[in-house]
């Protein structure tokens, strides 16, 4: 087994210690970071959510693991920065003015984070322009979520915002929550809509392929 | 103050819809838990905006509601209504708004009262607009005065009932629910929320007091329910959400030891150990609730309701007529069942046919099955503070769930079943003397999160 197999079995197993070890390992033996990180942190993340989807662990597994890839990334963090890796985008999350369910925005952040985006999280009840600061400060993704009939209508408030700003070209707008549907977003012009946090992650994936 | 150390019902006979030991009369007409289960309707807006521009929208809509909702229960004969104005946090923050719908609300019920017999009453629950301000701030400050005043202007606008879904305790309960972390659990409820209901329902009890409403009851809809929708999406295991819904319970019964009558609030699952406990009438929801979300205890919370709720509905049309009065409806219909079998002699048969038809399909049903209930409710009640009934709620309801799943009562997956044993070695670490316990939380609290003041703790 390689540093880079026992580096990704640390993680799926939510081994916090041992996946530091490793990160260290990796690189005293010339690994690359951004292999370490691709091949390790963000591959036993992707096995963890495997596992997750197929029913065979649930969220709170999921957080330990998450939280030993936390760790490990910590260690590696300034070999990216030297090395010139970047994270495969930066995702502002946030729920809407008025809303403060965030339960469901908090796992979104959790999957996105173990999927290699970074994480700007604006917390619960967002007005639009913190959503148009975070963008002109490099988000490329904006991901907003309601709860709640009377708050959902803020999304639009943001999308336009956004437009006013002339900033809504240069970012993917994602949207969800309960009372939310595919309709409602293309109604307000947003690019995706997930019905939950799994598809979240593969609706960042998507819209920032387009 | 009221303090409980036993049960109020103790026979599985007595334990049924409809009937409790401490009958309430209320509102125009209505004596609840004497035999008659009500429905309670509650409904909200469609999606829209909510500002001073559109309050005459607003207005629109629930006069709508209200009226088509009455026409449906009076065509349907229905022996009495609760209606649930649940005010949205836009309609707390501005206390005259909501108290503008309160009124408009109570002036139609009063007209179906006076022209149609209709009996009535009007239930008013203002939202936890304090944790707004992150860590929530729950004892003073502008949401706070602003909750009061909710409560006071809502209570003189016609109010007959007074009740909240209070979130104190959830700002940490949130993570421990993700994390499946016992310990954390039984800190936010048994520590936390309880000391915040202790001071709330003191605010509450007070303002209904002077304004001739009734303290309801409160629900751990942001505890209890967080949990249930976490499990129904497999984000967390069904047995720990059945486990958590089981640890509410203390929590909940602060506010009537506090002074708080009934009816519970309806989406409290936990109404029904307090209905065993204190006696009085317990709203519950289930089936006719699935537009408001899913639940795997449609029937087996019907079981032992006296008020039948549909959760909340948006006011959006639907062949049958606008969905207010639809649910209205089956709301009617469900109760006029409960009714019948009840006035021939079957109302424990028809409750053992709701309790057996969920009961086996999932860990969060078996626990609301009444002689669970009773058995647990008196392990849980026999404890003499907060923390230590949350700390046996959850030794017992492990010991009950090991047991259950055991004997085969209910299957669980083989991820579900590992989650009984890691569960109970968090409950088995839970130290029997609180002052240790929460030296040993507050320790690792994340205190940007919290602030402990806030629950009176001097720490």
């Amino acid at each position: 087994m390689t540093t880079i197999d026992e580096l990704r079995e640390a993680v799926v197993d939510g081994q916090a210690k041992v996946a530091v070890a490793k990160v260290g390992e990796g690189l005293a033996e010339g690994t690359e970071a951004g292999t370490l990180l691709r091949d390790g942190l963000i591959a036993g993340m992707g096995q963890v959510g495997q596992l997750y989807e197929e029913g065979e662990i649930f969220v709170p597994e999921m957080l330990v693991a998450a939280r030993a890839m936390a760790a490990a990334l910590k260690v590696l963090k300034p070999y990216l920065v030297e090395q010139g890796v970047k994270s495969n985008g930066k995702v502002a999350i946030g729920t809407t003015q008025g809303d403060l369910h965030d339960i469901g925005k908090n796992l979104v952040a959790m999957m996105l984070e173990g999927s290699g985006y970074e994480i700007v999280d604006l917390g619960v009840d967002v007005p639009a322009d913190k959503f148009v600061q975070a963008v002109r400060e490099g988000a490329n993704v904006v991901a907003m979520s309601a709860l709640l009939t009377t708050t959902m209508t803020n999304m639009q408030a943001t999308i336009e915002a956004l437009r006013d700003a002339g900033l809504r070209d240069q970012v993917r707008i994602i949207v969800g929550g309960a009372p939310i549907t595919k309709t409602y977003a293309d109604e307000i012009g947003a690019d995706g809509y997930a019905e939950d946090a799994s598809s979240a992650v593969r609706l960042v994936k998507e819209v920032l392929a387009v | 103050m009221e303090k409980y150390t036993g049960l109020a019902i103790t026979s599985l006979d007595e334990f049924v819809f409809g009937r409790c030991p401490r009958p309430l009369k209320v509102g125009r007409g209505l004596v609840l838990g004497d035999g008659t289960v009500y429905p309670e309707l509650n409904f909200t807006l469609p999606p829209m905006h909510i500002d001073a521009g559109t309050m005459v929208d607003v207005r629109r809509e629930y006069t709508g509601m209200i009226d088509q909702a009455c026409a449906r229960a009076v065509a349907l004969q229905v022996p009495g209504l609760v209606v649930e104005f649940e005010l949205l946090p836009d309609l707390t923050l501005e206390p005259e708004w909501g108290a503008e719908v309160t009124a408009l609300l109570r002036q139609t019920l009063d007209r179906y009262a006076a022209s149609d017999g209709l009996a009535n009453a009007l239930r008013v629950t203002p939202n936890d607009i304090r944790e707004f301000v992150r860590p929530p701030v729950l004892r003073e400050g502008d949401k706070w005065d602003r909750m009061v005043s909710s409560f006071e202007l809502c209570a003189q606008a016609g109010a007959d009932l007074l009740s909240i879904e209070s979130t104190g305790g959830k700002e940490l309960h949130d993570d421990a629910l993700l994390n499946a972390d016992l310990a954390g659990s039984v800190f936010a409820l048994g520590v936390l929320a309880a000391r915040d209901m202790g001071y709330l329902w003191d605010m509450i009890v007070g303002v209904a007091a002077g304004h001739g409403a009734l303290a309801a009851g409160d629900s751990a809809c942001g505890f209890g329910n967080t949990a249930m929708a976490l499990a129904d999406t497999r984000h967390i295991p069904k047995v720990w959400a059945a486990v958590v819904r089981v640890m509410t319970v203390p929590r909940s019964l602060v506010a009537y030891e506090r002074g708080a009558l009934g009816p519970g609030k309806d989406c409290a699952y936990e109404n029904v150990y307090l209905k065993a406990i204190t006696g009085h009438p317990m709203a519950m929801e289930g089936a006719e609730a699935a537009c408001a979300h899913l639940s795997p205890l449609g029937n087996i919370a019907k079981a032992t309701a006296d008020l039948w709720s549909n959760e909340s509905v948006q006011n959006i049309k639907l062949l049958g007529g606008m969905a207010p009065t639809v649910s209205m409806e089956q709301l009617a219909y469900a109760t006029r069942l409960l009714n019948q079998a009840a006035q021939a002699g079957g109302a424990t048969t028809l409750r053992d046919w709701l309790v057996g038809s969920d009961m086996d399909k999932d860990p969060q049903a078996y626990v609301l099955r009444p002689d669970v209930v009773l058995k647990l409710a008196a392990a849980i009640v026999a404890e003499p503070t907060a923390y230590l009934r949350t700390r046996r709620a959850a030794l017992a309801v492990l010991e009950a769930l090991r047991q259950g799943h055991a004997e085969k009562e209910f299957s669980l997956s083989k991820p579900e079943a590992n989650w009984l044993d890691r569960l109970s070695a968090q409950a088995e670490d839970l130290p029997e003397d609180e002052g240790r316990f929460i030296e040993e939380m507050v320790a690792g609290a994340d205190r940007d999160k919290v602030r402990f003041d806030q629950y009176g703790l001097d720490v």
